[in-house]
């Protein structure tokens, strides 16, 4: 694969994650991340809406009127956002509910925006794919990885099979009723953030 | 780049010409199957809150259909409590009748946020195999702290005795409020008693944990975290047992019962 492809493609998971680093995208990380299942059909939501919006917002880069091209930009990403929320509603009905209203609310997910302004705005189609593709590729790591620790240490359970007998079911686990509150999340998320940036130095912000 | 009004007018025109085939289309073609899947959700919801199903099980279409066949549903004047005949259960569309001002009126002052009722609504009796009344499945919606919440709740057939509540549709915040989808909360249910001895509404959500069913019949644990939405679930089943809901109709019950 080319480089910039490529870079386009892994920078997002480590280097320079939207959550981890840029910190956007939080809202939905910590409401739907109590479970691993609505955590992976959040991030396919995510990823097909973020692929292609890029895709869109770079087709047609040099058309769009830039007094209006964020009202343009959202229009393609909320159809997008529609578009996925039909398709859950018709194909994976329960846990479409479960996730209520935050499918919809990916239309104000800052990844979004962000990377049709950011990035799609000023580069070719093929590379905004591969954009796409990286942040929801990282996007949904710190998601999928927040929703591992979440439903196993919150509910003892991962995917809905009990990993951890419950001590209110006869088992020995006595489950941390943190993690399954947002609040939970942010810890999970901080310490994901301390970890990476002891591993990658350059992410450290400089002091005031 | 500048561009000149009118091709801005024209591309803001063209994106949402194409945006909306785009949407329109998607929404069109899937529709049936989402009013499939609605309409078993809201089947499967009915077996879940009246315990014929448990939360567990693998309930497919074939299964679903299976059993409800001990399920009849009835269209009932809500005023009256009286059955009406002419109208089909499986096709009346009660939140329909709610919105249009024809078939509906405004409701009294509540705490649920219910501003109009259906002149008519859709019980569901189970029956035993030889055709006895054994539970009674009420619809009940009402406001939590976002959203309105449709659930069921089942009745025994002396009509005091709750046998289960489900939600079916909410917008609470995950993890606090939508844990009235928790189905170890719902267990708390079945065998508390709705009524008091003088026929008062007295089943009640409460801060805090709750005795078992023998000791503190009428209180339910709350929810940890979701006061309102708790507070709203004790409003919406006040205000259906009582005489602007389902009262009328468990009253008819229960003096077909005695007469019996």
């Amino acid at each position: 694969m080319a480089g910039p492809g490529r870079k386009a493609l892994l920078d997002p998971l480590f280097e320079n994650n939207p959550i981890a680093l840029q910190v956007l995208g939080i809202c939905s990380a910590l409401a739907v991340t109590t479970k691993m299942e609505t955590s992976v059909v959040m991030c396919g939501a995510v990823i097909f809406v973020l692929t292609f919006s890029n895709f869109f917002v770079s087709l047609l880069r040099n058309n769009i009127p830039s007094s209006i091209r964020i009202i343009v930009q959202l229009t393609i990403i909320s159809s997008l956002v529609i578009i996925a929320d039909q398709f859950l509603k018709a194909y994976l009905y329960d846990i479409s509910k479960q996730l209520s209203v935050f499918v919809g609310l990916i239309i104000t997910n800052c990844i979004i925006m962000g990377r049709a302004e950011a990035f799609a705005m000023q580069n070719r189609p093929s590379l905004s794919i591969m954009d796409g593709l990286g942040n929801g590729f990282g996007y949904s790591l710190i998601l999928l990885a927040t929703g591992f620790f979440r439903e196993l240490l919150g509910s003892g359970k991962l995917f809905g099979h009990t990993v951890f007998p419950l001590a209110t079911e006869g088992g020995w686990y006595s489950p941390n009723g943190l993690m399954t509150l947002s609040a939970g999340a942010f810890f999970i998320i901080g310490g994901f953030i301390w970890a990476l940036r002891v591993w990658k130095h350059d992410q450290v912000e400089e002091e005031g | 780049m500048q561009h000149s009004v009118g091709y801005t007018i024209l591309f803001a025109g063209l994106i949402c010409v194409a945006c909306a085939v785009l949407v329109s289309s998607s929404a069109v073609s899937l529709s049936e199957m989402q009013q499939a899947n609605a309409a078993l959700d809201k089947r499967k919801n009915v077996l879940l809150s009246a315990g014929l199903a448990q939360p567990t099980d693998k309930l497919d279409a074939a299964r679903v259909q299976e059993l409800f066949r001990t399920v009849k549903p009835v269209v009932i004047d809500l005023q009256s409590g009286e059955a009406v005949p002419g109208i089909d259960p499986s096709t009346f569309d009660q939140r329909k009748a709610r919105n249009d001002p024809d078939s509906s009126r405004e409701a009294p002052p509540n705490n649920s946020s219910i501003s109009r009722l259906p002149n008519q609504a859709v019980v569901y009796q189970v029956l035993n195999d030889s055709g006895e009344l054994q539970m009674v499945v009420l619809p009940i919606e009402g406001y939590g702290l976002w959203s309105t919440l449709y659930g069921f709740l089942s009745l025994d057939a002396d009509t005091r005795t709750v046998r289960g509540l489900t939600y079916y549709q909410h917008g609470e915040t995950p993890g606090l409020g939508g844990e009235v989808d928790n189905p170890r909360w719902k267990a708390r249910w079945p065998g508390r008693i709705a009524f008091d001895s003088a026929g008062q509404t007295v089943i009640e959500v409460i801060k805090g944990q709750a005795g078992p069913p023998e000791e503190d019949p009428h209180r339910v644990d709350g929810l940890a975290g979701a006061t309102i939405t708790s507070r709203g679930v004790t409003n919406m089943l006040r205000f259906w047992l009582g005489e602007n809901g389902f009262g009328p109709f468990l009253k008819r019950l229960r003096d077909t019962r005695k007469s019996s």
